[in-house]
């Protein structure tokens, strides 16, 4: 028996350091709702419960959190939604998507008071996401009002990331992250008032595939 | 164009799996195909919601086996480790959710519908705080291994889903972590979207170390976000 046989080299693990590096991204899978989307996730400015999905989980096994008071919020306050689609066209209920924004007047707050840009929102069987939040502001000179999008899902092994824009504002046209998207695509990009709420539908593949970043 | 941004975060390494992965049939129509549109690090990307997360999603949720009136069955773990960024400097105070199947395999999802009892104590749905050196610490039961429908007697290695915020946007990050010396590993396609020698970060160790007397086995994993970038975002790079 040679000394490697009596000691084989040990197993690769999280823990080795000659693979030490990021942690690789894995799907969320479908059955992610009892661990994700909390109650009130969707509204950024309410204490509505949009965002999960309670109904596919029994009552006594929904432990996540319940809306909590947000407080005086300035801004306008904006319906975000629409739907996620597939390749072919099939829309998608078990897609998760979550949103980071700036408040009304530009800000990102990070800390423990005031407006959190954040929200989480499950797909309903209809495909369909729907958000309570306000309108962002500008973050500095030259930036459009934007919103950065996650999408996660069953299928997704990693998160898919864009951002939505509002159809109409004039700082679109000196945004320079839009400046980096190829003129065609753009439209991809914008949500559209339709029926009272901003529009902004995914489209993971195919004819009008939404433009997804590299960040 | 070069645009320095002094808070940019690294990009993805090599690491990461590709979006389509067609042994993993469902990417085959939900990832793109046009090219994704390389953007520098702006305020969007580099600050989150990090400080904001018991706000958000409530207090920490430390032990999956005390949320019901009685103990779950299954063999209890104690999983702990510590969540660093690619320089290895710890990343504290950040959120991690967990969620999982019970030891049969089963979730308590209603659209899980294999063939495997339900335990009334348990839910499978967690979330911990680093502390100040990035360690964490959870108490559950190792999930059973599942069949899926991905092909023809597919089955998922024991896993449990983690989610974790980190400090900006671009931190973001959703992976399971793996169980040692399983041999569903190597036959799994969301594993090997991963190629080795990376796919072995997402393997915990078994750590007699953390290993509770008469009372659970500890496993430990690390988890690493991306650090901080210096180097100058070049235009179609
Ligand atoms: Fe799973």
């Amino acid at each position: 028996m040679t000394p490697e046989q009596a000691r084989p080299a040990p197993r690769q693990d999280s823990q080795d350091p000659a693979i030490f590096g990021q942690t690789p991204w894995q799907t969320v899978g479908p059955f992610f709702h009892y661990g994700l989307p909390w109650k009130g996730g969707a509204d950024l400015v309410g204490t509505s419960d949009i965002g999960a999905r309670p109904e596919l989980m029994p009552p006594e096994h929904y432990l996540l959190a319940s809306p909590s008071p947000k407080g005086e919020i300035a801004g306008e306050t904006i319906v975000l939604e629409g739907v996620v689609v597939d390749a072919e066209g099939q829309i998608i209920p078990d897609a998760m998507i979550e949103i980071w924004q700036a408040d009304a007047a530009g800000h990102y707050a990070e800390g423990n008071t005031g407006f959190v840009g954040f929200g989480r929102a499950s797909t309903g069987e209809d495909g369909t996401y729907r958000f309570r939040t306000v309108l962002p502001g500008s973050i500095g000179e030259g930036h459009a009002p934007h919103i950065a999008v996650g999408v996660f899902g069953r299928g997704l092994l990693k998160r898919l990331v864009t951002r939505v824009y509002f159809e109409g504002d004039p700082a679109n046209a000196s945004d320079p992250i839009l400046a980096l998207v190829p003129p065609e695509r753009r439209g991809t990009l914008m949500a559209r008032k339709q029926d009272g709420a901003w529009r902004f539908d995914i489209v993971l593949q195919g004819e009008r595939e939404t433009v997804f970043f590299d960040v | 164009m070069s645009l320095i941004l002094p808070g940019s975060y690294r990009r993805e390494d090599a690491g990461q799996p590709p979006s389509l992965y067609p042994d993993y049939g469902s990417t085959v129509s939900r990832s793109p195909r046009e090219p994704l549109v390389k953007i520098p690090h702006t305020l969007t990307e580099t600050t989150g919601p990090a400080n904001a997360w018991s706000r958000l999603m409530g207090e920490s949720m430390a032990d999956l086996t005390s949320q019901h009136n009685g103990e779950p069955l299954g063999q209890r773990i104690v999983v702990s480790g510590r969540v660093l960024d690619d320089d290895g400097r710890p990343v504290p105070h950040t959120v991690v959710e967990v969620w999982q199947a019970n030891a049969a395999g089963r979730y308590i999802h209603k659209k899980d519908q294999w063939d495997a009892p339900l335990d009334p104590n348990f839910t499978g749905a967690g979330r911990v705080i680093t502390d100040a050196e990035g360690r964490y610490r959870f108490i559950s039961v190792r999930p059973g291994a599942y069949p899926w429908r991905n092909h023809h007697n597919a089955w998922r290695p024991s896993h449990i889903h983690l989610s974790l915020l980190g400090p900006a946007f671009a931190t973001r990050l959703v992976t399971q972590m793996y169980f040692p010396d399983d041999p569903l590993i190597e036959i799994d396609p969301i594993a090997n979207a991963v190629p080795m020698p990376y796919r072995q970060r997402m393997v915990s160790r078994f750590d007699i170390e953390t290993t509770e007397p008469n009372w659970a086995l500890g496993y430990v994993f690390d988890i690493v976000l991306r650090g901080k970038d210096a180097t100058p975002f070049e235009n179609g790079q």
